[in-house]
């Protein structure tokens, strides 16, 4: 009830300011007393300060105050620690995923899915599964290419799930670790709005590679123009979420690292999804017209490529 | 205590009951009875237990003899023959093979002790060792799917020997999920079964996908 009473108190706050700054605007009045947040700014002709409070969360940042002095109280040796990092519910979880998948523009996945309620259960299932598509997807589009050839014979390529999995887990926990570890840096320098703890990040990180799942699936079709028609796609869909929850972290910041900052978080994402896609998945060959080979006698060895 | 001195109980209320010692029930001839048995006894108790349990794996009715008196022997067998079956593909010779014993062995015991940290985790209340020995016991169907399968394999390796080994691969994965959920879903939290049972359907389907896969020299 507080914070809803501080909420409104905010409200009327910057009706009347924005009433001081432009007197012509209608006003509208509140009536119901519990209202989205998104509603309300919606009615504000103030376009650009919405999509931040969208962007920064602050409309809810009290309650994320007060709900994140309640967790997280037991010591870190004891197993209710890390029970609260697996405090979702299916549908949780399932929102998380949509929200990874399809980016709305303007919102941020950590305010709005996360809220300060960092999984772990969902980076590391995802990732576990991703591993294992890759691998057996890998292995049926190469089935598929090879089938018919008189020299080949089917190997199932086991080896090449533990380098996946080194790879996706390496990923999902390293890079969101040096980025944090940035970010923090960056913070002590300039004084941004926005930070993430370290889970928050994992979580964003974990979630943005569910669209991958699909994406490998759908790499067994062996044409070069699917593939990569399928990797752009996805990291359009997952680079947006990425992009929209760390632009806010960095924009405060020097113009030229805020960019570099976007541009490697984006970079890294493509580069694994273009080695996933070429170090699993063979080529799809093309049948080229067979070269004709005049041999010593004269007759003509016709040679077909493999 | 001081101010219990002068606490005195009234005469009129009758004090009674029983000051009995309870006597052991066990002579004591059979404490130590059990280093006095033959061998085979010891033994054929244990297996009688495995294989009680195997009995409840066939046919998964909602009984807790699987909970109560958990036993990691079953698993043990159950994984090393399957380990042991899964040898001899076109592993030997080249790296691009299947599973070596190692990685199969991991692959079981790891991914049931992951699977039940994950479900202790998300809040449920069985025991460790108990969702182990049914996550073990669960690869029961599955390691019957592989010993078909290698029978299939020995009459011939084409396209009919490979939809028999599909289809009975497929059937003994749904029984050993479908076997294993029954057991484990009472112990979870109603909000969160999909998020327990989602693990348990991931670690079936990849030792499914190594039986599938398995092809002879």
């Amino acid at each position: 009830i507080a914070s809803l009473v501080m909420y409104l108190f905010a409200e009327f706050d910057d009706a009347a300011n924005l009433l001081a700054a432009n007197p012509d605007a209608t006003t509208i009045s509140i009536d119901e007393p519990v209202e989205i947040p998104k509603n309300q700014h919606g009615r504000l002709p103030e376009p650009g300060r919405e999509e931040d409070d969208e962007l920064l969360g602050t409309d809810d940042s009290d309650k994320t105050e007060l709900l994140a002095g309640q967790k997280k109280s037991a010591p870190f040796w004891t197993f209710e620690y890390y029970q609260t990092f697996f405090d979702v519910d299916t549908y949780q979880v399932l929102d998380r995923i949509k929200g990874s998948v399809f980016p709305v523009p303007g919102k941020n996945f950590v305010r709005l899915y996360i809220r300060s309620n960092p999984d772990l259960y969902g980076p590391f299932w995802i990732c576990a599964t991703l591993v294992f598509t890759i691998a057996v997807s890998g292995n049926l589009s190469n089935f598929f290419i090879h089938l018919g050839k008189p020299t080949y014979h089917y190997v199932p390529e086991f080896r090449k799930v533990s380098i996946a999995a080194t790879t996706i887990y390496a990923y999902a926990w390293l890079v969101p670790l040096a980025l944090w570890g940035f970010l923090m840096w960056r913070n002590s320098k300039v004084m941004n709005i926005v930070s993430y703890s370290f889970l928050e990040i994992v979580c964003v990180y974990g979630y943005s590679l569910f669209i991958y799942i699909p994406t490998a699936i759908l790499w067994i079709i062996p044409q070069k123009v699917v593939r990569w028609v399928l990797v752009m796609f996805s990291l359009c869909l997952s680079g947006s979420v990425l992009v929209m929850t760390f632009w806010p972290a960095v924009r405060d910041d020097n113009r030229r690292i805020a960019l570099a900052t976007v541009v490697t978080i984006v970079l890294l994402h493509a580069l694994l999804a273009v080695g996933c896609l070429a170090y699993f998945f063979d080529a799809p060959e093309m049948d080229f017209p067979a070269p004709i080979i005049p041999a010593h006698n004269g007759t003509t060895v016709i040679t077909k490529s493999q | 205590f001081a101010g219990l001195a002068d606490v005195s109980i009234s005469e009129d209320i009758p004090v009674e009951g029983e000051i009995t010692v309870p006597v052991g029930s066990r002579s004591p001839d059979e404490d130590y009875s059990t280093l006095d048995e033959p061998v085979r006894d010891t033994i054929m108790r244990d297996l009688k237990a495995v294989g009680k349990k195997f009995v409840h794996v066939m046919y998964p009715k909602k009984s807790s003899a699987l909970l109560r008196d958990w036993d990691l022997w079953g698993p043990l067998v159950l994984c090393v023959s399957l380990a042991l079956m899964l040898q001899g593909g076109s592993a030997d010779s080249k790296d691009d093979g299947g599973p070596q014993f190692a990685e199969v062995f991991v692959i079981i015991w790891f991914g049931a002790v992951v699977i039940t940290l994950n479900s202790k985790l998300l809040g449920g209340t069985i025991s460790f060792f108990q969702s182990l020995c049914v996550l073990g016991y669960c690869v029961l169907p599955l390691t019957v799917a592989m010993l078909v399968c290698r029978l299939v394999l020995l009459a011939g390796s084409g396209t009919v020997s490979f939809v028999i080994r599909l289809i009975v691969v497929v059937a003994m994965f749904g029984w050993s999920t479908l076997a294993s959920t029954a057991f484990l879903a009472d112990s979870q939290p109603p909000n969160r079964k999909a998020l327990v049972v989602y693990p348990i359907f991931l670690f079936y389907f990849v030792i499914s996908w190594m039986i599938l896969t398995f092809t002879p020299q």
